[in-house]
């Protein structure tokens, strides 16, 4: 049907040329489809700009700076700055589920070394960051030195880094050191033109983090690494290197989001993180086209997923949806674009032949 | 240092690679018994047998995965220990596996480069890689839709032929291939053929071809060594023997293999 209405402007063209321009046509129409069929970010960006769309239209507050501010800064950056971390790590063929634990424990570790320790500001954010490396460090340890799978060292470390957390803090919620809010705004905050910081932060971490595996050797040693194991040993590529420094990386993602959070929310919660804030991140990479059993994936898939989850989030929310269905929504929409990218991917393999 | 081609490979006798009196052993099963061998430069020489004879455990041992248990490695006319597979391939042996080691996901010219990658720091420098790689591959008839496909989308042949490149373009001096042929079709085999021919007559390469089909690597081989159970039993040039020599002595020891089952049985 579409076929149709798209040749007939051609066939009004000079009838001794129809059937080779009709022909002509269709394959710059094919192409130009192929180009976008081949790009892996299409069908996430496609539902990014849809969702969009329908929230803009269905409420008026939609596009309001503050509601922009909160889609970006409150829920959509961490969940791009972890799929940084959770897409170089399925990339190069493993997962950190103890990520949203390393998110959660940040921003505690802060409030115990200021408030309890006297370490002054500068160093107590420092160390919390740090402390995202240092799991990174064991996860990698334990799973390329030790040889147990991630899925399972991670969800060990998880839960450890969860009960830590829950035992020093008695499951209270904290403040954040008052010490620390002049620093905070620049990391995160809800008040005035810090509004954007999270989400600033967000993009030029997925800049950096788009060069440095596009254009760097770190980054093709990751796709290597992911795609033949055996293949990049053979060639002499630190297999093990490649592994700990995804798994550091992805924890220092995790200490960062951790912080911000707490500075949005001028409160370190108890119940942040956790594996709902890896989950979401995981699914933004998975459906922004990163493939779970690694060699493939894009840190800009993973950004435009997770824009796509943030605006089923708050556009859910704004448009007065309640809470509760909410979920629906989500996994519809994971499966929907889910079943997009494989649908794609088929035809890419036909495309081959 | 000197015009001689054969004095400037280093060894007195002109031989790049000796392997003297090497042995292993993987727990009960001995792998390789006093093996022997020796490789000229520019000689390409195949080695035969059957699985299971050690040819896989001796290419291992020369590219530098596993150290044998008894034995010299003489390179050059200098006995050498090969510490890894980096370390011989800065003395300038390179193996190209069965597996290939290319990378499915990446394109062709950064496989050509994986791991030594032109970098103009921080950055990886795509065109220059891209436009050496497509040189090399000309130069070497080397026929690929596009120096920008991955691999994935390559045949056989064509990924086969690019794991060699990669490997001489690394300058590599010995050549270690691991069954080049395994699952090829003529067409395809016959272009590897023609790379390792053109190898030969240029000369520098010395190629060890690692084979279980002895039939198609004859014609291209200037000597033929045959390991069975872990020893070389036959050594000759492949103008002095033949498909049928060959096929008899693989046949013999399939028969003893044979009688032995019934013996046992």
């Amino acid at each position: 049907m579409s076929e149709t209405a798209e040749q007939r402007p051609k066939v009004a063209d000079p009838p001794s040329g129809g059937p080779a321009q009709r022909g002509d046509a269709l394959a710059l129409l094919k192409r130009s489809g192929g180009v976008l069929v081949r790009q892996r970010e299409t069908t996430i960006f496609v539902v990014a700009v849809l969702l969009l769309i329908y929230f803009t239209t269905k409420s008026s507050a939609f596009l309001s700076e503050s509601n922009i501010t909160n889609l970006l800064s409150g829920f959509a950056a961490p969940i791009i700055i972890i799929a940084i971390g959770e897409v170089l790590l399925l990339i190069c063929g493993e997962i950190d589920l103890s990520v949203g634990f390393v998110f959660l424990f940040a921003p505690f570790l802060m409030h115990y070394l200021i408030d309890f320790y006297g370490v002054p500001v500068i160093p107590a954010i420092l160390i919390s960051l740090f402390l995202g490396v240092v799991v990174g460090w064991v996860n990698g340890f334990l799973t390329v030195t030790v040889g147990v799978p991630s899925f399972i060292t991670t969800l060990g470390t998880g839960y450890i880094l969860y009960g830590l957390t829950l035992t020093t803090s008695n499951a209270y919620p904290a403040n954040v050191p008052t010490a620390a809010e002049s620093i905070g705004k620049y990391f995160a905050s809800q008040t005035g033109g810090y509004a954007w910081s999270a989400v600033i932060w967000a993009v030029i971490l997925v800049a950096i983090f788009h060069v440095v595996l596009t254009r760097t050797r770190w980054g093709l040693h990751t796709v290597a690494v992911g795609g033949n194991l055996l293949g990049a040993r053979e060639a002499g590529i630190s297999v093990a290197r490649i592994k700990y420094g995804s798994f550091m990386i992805c924890g220092l993602m995790g200490a960062i989001v951790g912080l911000q959070t707490a500075f949005y929310d001028n409160t370190i919660d108890p119940s942040a993180g956790g594996f709902n804030a890896m989950f979401l991140s995981v699914t933004a990479a998975v459906i922004g086209g990163t493939a779970m059993l690694g060699g493939s994936g894009t840190i800009i898939g993973g950004f435009l997923g997770a824009i796509v989850l943030a605006t089923l989030q708050d556009g859910l929310s704004i448009t007065g949806v309640s809470a509760n269905p909410y979920f629906i929504f989500l996994g519809g929409a994971i499966l929907i674009a889910m079943i997009a990218n494989v649908q794609l991917a088929r035809r890419r393999a036909a495309g081959r032949g | 240092m000197t015009t001689e081609p054969a004095a400037a490979a280093g060894s007195p006798d002109g031989d790049v690679l000796r392997v003297e009196h090497v042995s292993k052993r993987f727990g009960a099963v001995t792998a390789l018994t006093d093996v022997n061998l020796r490789l000229a430069k520019g000689e390409v020489l195949a080695l035969l047998g059957d699985n299971g004879a050690g040819k896989s455990t001796l290419l291992k041992i020369l590219c530098g995965f596993q150290p044998p248990d008894s034995g010299r490695i003489v390179l050059n006319g200098e006995e050498v220990t090969l510490k890894s597979v980096d370390h011989a391939r800065e003395l300038g042996i390179d193996a190209v596996y069965q597996d290939l080691a290319l990378i499915n996901q990446l394109s062709v010219y950064h496989n050509m480069y994986l791991n030594r990658e032109k970098v103009r720091w921080p950055l990886l420098n795509n065109r220059a890689m891209r436009r050496e790689a497509k040189k090399h591959l000309d130069a070497m008839g080397v026929n690929i839709p596009s120096i920008d496909v991955q691999v994935a989308r390559l045949s056989g042949g064509q990924r086969q032929a690019i794991a060699v490149a990669r490997s001489v373009y690394s300058d590599a001096k010995i050549l270690l291939l691991d069954e080049p042929l395994a699952a090829m079709g003529v067409k395809e085999a016959a272009m590897i053929l023609d790379l390792v021919r053109d190898l030969r007559d240029q000369g520098e390469v010395s190629v060890i071809i690692i084979a279980h089909n002895y039939g198609q690597v004859l014609e291209v081989c200037d000597r033929v060594n045959l390991l069975q159970q872990g020893q070389i039993t036959f050594d000759k040039k492949s103008s002095e023997t033949s498909v049928v020599e060959l096929t008899d002595l693989v046949v013999a020891e399939y028969r003893a293999a044979l009688e032995a089952r019934h013996r046992s049985a």
